[in-house]
């Protein structure tokens, strides 16, 4: 008999996602994907001035400040076709880049880590044989024998306190925890570091942003920066090299530490290679503008139909029709009046709460789609939207965490195994991989161009009379974010954010095909209904940035999740 | 110059009414005073870990934030936290969990400050909007009058903005 699983965070202010699963024979043969609650925070920036949406923008959500505010200007740049000069593109790519990596490690770490990782049966490791482990897999001089135990130490000093914090509520012991104590000390000790280099990759972003957690520099039309080499109070040499020590010092922790251990993870749990493909129509833009129109990029962007990487289309500038007329948003089997299929530019938010229908209405997210298909977004699909423009540097990365996880687990592992749960983590490390050297170009262009003596940082915006449209889209850190604005008379008409989890949490479309979470974790097995630790694997795989993400924090964590038997 | 040695941060989000009365109070104490340089005061918004690094070389710390609880709106509860983390996983605050993932990674990598204090305000209305209800907006008030108490307290000068105007007018 059919059993169904409710999860259902109820926690975070910034939007709530519940996942119902149907689970028969220990293996999952339905999911449901709902977002549940409506927020409609963009109708508080009707009739604002186009100029600030960003500061608003950017605290949509806690987790992905940056980001709202970059997609912002550029929707408002693209409306006035308002160029940005070089010095503003390269500050700005240097904080998506900085901000990117910094959500990665931390994502990896600290928010899905622990889905792989028992951290108690750490507490049973050897030291000595994890350090010599280490040393086989990482030139990483932290992997220490006395290092190692002085975590384990520590670690049992939790546990015996019975006070776990932020550890208190894994799925210790479960039957589904398939690590040696050995790796999981070696993982656990890395999780520690990962919050040294969070915090290192963070401040990047908090010089060049003048702030953070949000950031005060952007401007439409630059940034508000001024660059002065001479200036303590502006943006100096001196600041400049700071950042480059930063830089460095991120990537050996990117190279030896994250990438590393997602290669291990991968090789020790091969059968997730197998599982959480779901959606493999791939969808991503095109990042890190090169020129001041947008037109020429250093990362490729694209879609990538059913997997098959030589159909890749790539998008190319701001103003590709490709992307801006391909996108439509379903309301079909969201709580929204009628069933219509519109552009963000045509879109209504009637709402129409009709309680969860299996088969009608069912998530306050619309569903989107990408010439009317379902389409997943995120790190995995710009890596192979790269990989297929023949990208020296993601193919490099890929061939590497490839061949190790390879390596480990004895077997000539390929491109293939990507589309999967395990592949969403693996595309993570990737594209990390790629961004740090993102970053350190961003740098050289940067010094070089005002070597150049171009100090130019801001293009003063003009607004016309009439009603002008735009899009801004940027690659964030879980995918494609888009931004939508009608400005008429100089002030905001109409403001559309479709954000990277509304493609991936969204519900069935108007065909009723269903949304990559919900495909991804139909087929995943479920050994113990109760504690459904590979529904998490599945869905914190994709970076998700809604409540489900952090429900690993929650002591009583039994309390959020419902099993019941249909009939 | 020191490094400051207090803390003042207040969490929220602004666009969900009085969700952001954490930051309505740093921005307001920013806005009418000076404060020495033994203090630092930051708008965390919703974030979480982003705030870790601002905990470094803290002793004392006050937190300001929207709370939970079935008191009437825009009353404000002041406690100290000898154990944040244990506290905050009760899931009093609405965004806690960025907040209290952050406490506790301070808590086991020993980088707590010594004495945490929590204003805690209990919201009116989370309804999507810039401004505070009237409640909450006299809570705010009265939460600053205990801050600069507090700060007193621990010895801080503060300037009041409007008095340094005025002494530059004559």
């Amino acid at each position: 008999m059919a059993r169904r699983i409710v999860v259902d965070p109820v926690t975070r202010i910034e939007g709530h996602l519940r996942i119902e699963c149907e689970v028969d024979k220990g293996q999952i043969s339905k999911a449901w994907s709902s977002g549940t609650m409506w927020r409609g925070i963009e109708l508080i920036l009707k009739d604002k001035d186009p100029r600030e949406a960003w500061i608003f923008t950017q605290r949509i959500c806690g987790v992905c400040t940056t980001v709202h505010a970059i997609a912002s200007v550029r929707a408002v740049e693209n409306a006035l076709k308002l160029e940005v000069p070089m010095n503003a593109q390269h500050i700005r790519n240097m904080i998506i880049a900085a901000h990117g990596i910094f959500d990665h490690i931390v994502h990896f770490y600290h928010l899905s880590a622990l889905d792989w990782v028992d951290i108690v049966s750490a507490t049973k490791a050897n030291p000595k044989a994890a350090a010599d482990l280490a040393a086989k897999l990482s030139p990483w001089p932290d992997n220490s024998a006395h290092g190692l135990k002085e975590v384990q130490d520590r670690l049992k000093k939790f546990v015996a306190s019975g006070q776990l914090g932020v550890f208190a509520s894994g799925y210790w012991g479960h039957p589904a925890m398939k690590l040696s104590p050995e790796v999981n000390l070696l993982a656990t000790s890395h999780y520690f570091q990962a919050l040294d280099y969070q915090r290192k990759i963070n401040q990047v972003v908090a010089i060049l942003g003048s702030k953070t957690p949000h950031i005060q520099n952007l401007a439409v039309g630059g940034v508000s920066n001024p660059i002065n080499p001479d200036s303590q109070s502006t943006l100096t040499v001196e600041r400049l090299y700071y950042i480059k020590t930063l830089i460095d010092e991120i990537g050996d922790f990117i190279n030896q530490v994250y990438q590393v251990d997602v290669a291990a993870i991968a090789a020790f749990y091969a059968d997730w290679t197998g599982y959480g493909a779901g959606v493999t129509n791939y969808l991503s833009v095109p990042e890190f503008p090169q020129d001041t129109k947008g037109e020429s990029f250093a990362l490729a962007g694209g879609y990538i139909p059913d997997r098959d990487i030589s159909a890749f289309t790539p998008i190319s500038s701001f103003n590709d029709d490709f992307f801006n007329q391909g996108v439509k948003e379903s309301v079909k089997h969201a709580y929204y009046k009628g069933d219509s299929n519109l552009h963000p530019w045509q879109g209504v938010t009637e709402p129409n709460f009709t309680g969860f229908q299996d088969d009608g209405k069912y998530s306050w997210v619309k569903a989107p789609t990408f010439q009317d298909k379902p389409a997943q977004v995120g790190p995995l699909a710009n890596v192979l939207a790269m990989y297929a423009a023949g990208h020296e540097a993601t193919i490099r990365h890929a061939n590497k965490i490839l061949s190790q996880a390879g390596a480990l687990a004895g077997s000539k592992l390929g491109l293939e195994l990507l589309h999967s749960t395990i592949g969403r983590h693996a595309g993570r490390t990737i594209r990390t991989g790629v961004l740090h050297e993102v970053l350190a170009e961003e740098w050289q262009s940067l010094m070089a161009n005002i070597g150049r003596g171009d100090y130019a940082t801001f293009n003063e915006p003009v607004f016309p009379k009439g009603e002008i449209q735009g899009v801004g889209f940027h690659e964030a850190p879980r995918g494609i974010l888009s931004h939508w604005v009608v400005i008429d008379k100089g002030k905001i008409k109409n403001y559309q954010c479709v954000v990277p989890s509304t493609w991936n949490a969204g519900p069935r479309n108007d065909k009723d095909e269903m949304g990559p979470y919900e495909a991804s974790l139909v087929g995943n097995p479920v050994a113990d209904a109760d504690n459904p630790l590979e529904v998490l694997r599945t869905v914190h795989s994709f970076d998700p940035c809604l409540a489900c993400a952090i429900h690993l924090f929650d002591p009583k964590h039994n309390s959020l999740v419902k099993v019941r038997t249909n009939g | 110059m020191a490094e400051p040695a207090i803390l003042i941060l207040g969490v929220g989000n602004i666009l969900l009414g009085d969700e952001g009365v954490g930051v309505r109070v740093v921005e307001q104490l920013l806005q009418h005073y000076h404060f020495s340089d033994q203090v630092e005061l930051v708008d965390g918004g919703t974030a979480g870990l982003e705030l870790l690094a601002c905990l470094d070389g803290k002793k004392e710390m006050i937190i300001i934030d929207a709370m939970a609880g079935h008191e009437p709106a825009g009353t404000v509860k002041k406690m100290i936290l000898a154990d944040p983390p244990a506290f905050f996983q009760n899931r009093i605050s609405p965004h806690q969990l960025g907040l209290s993932e952050m406490l506790s990674c301070a808590a086991m990598t020993d980088s707590l400050p010594e004495h945490i204090t929590l204003y805690g305000i209990i919201p009116h209305s989370l309804e999507t909007g810039l401004t505070l209800s009237s409640p909450v907006t006299g809570a705010m008030q009265e939460v600053m009058a205990k801050i600069i108490a507090d700060l007193s307290n621990l010895g801080v000068s503060m300037t009041p903005k409007e008095v340094q105007i005025a002494l530059k007018a004559t």
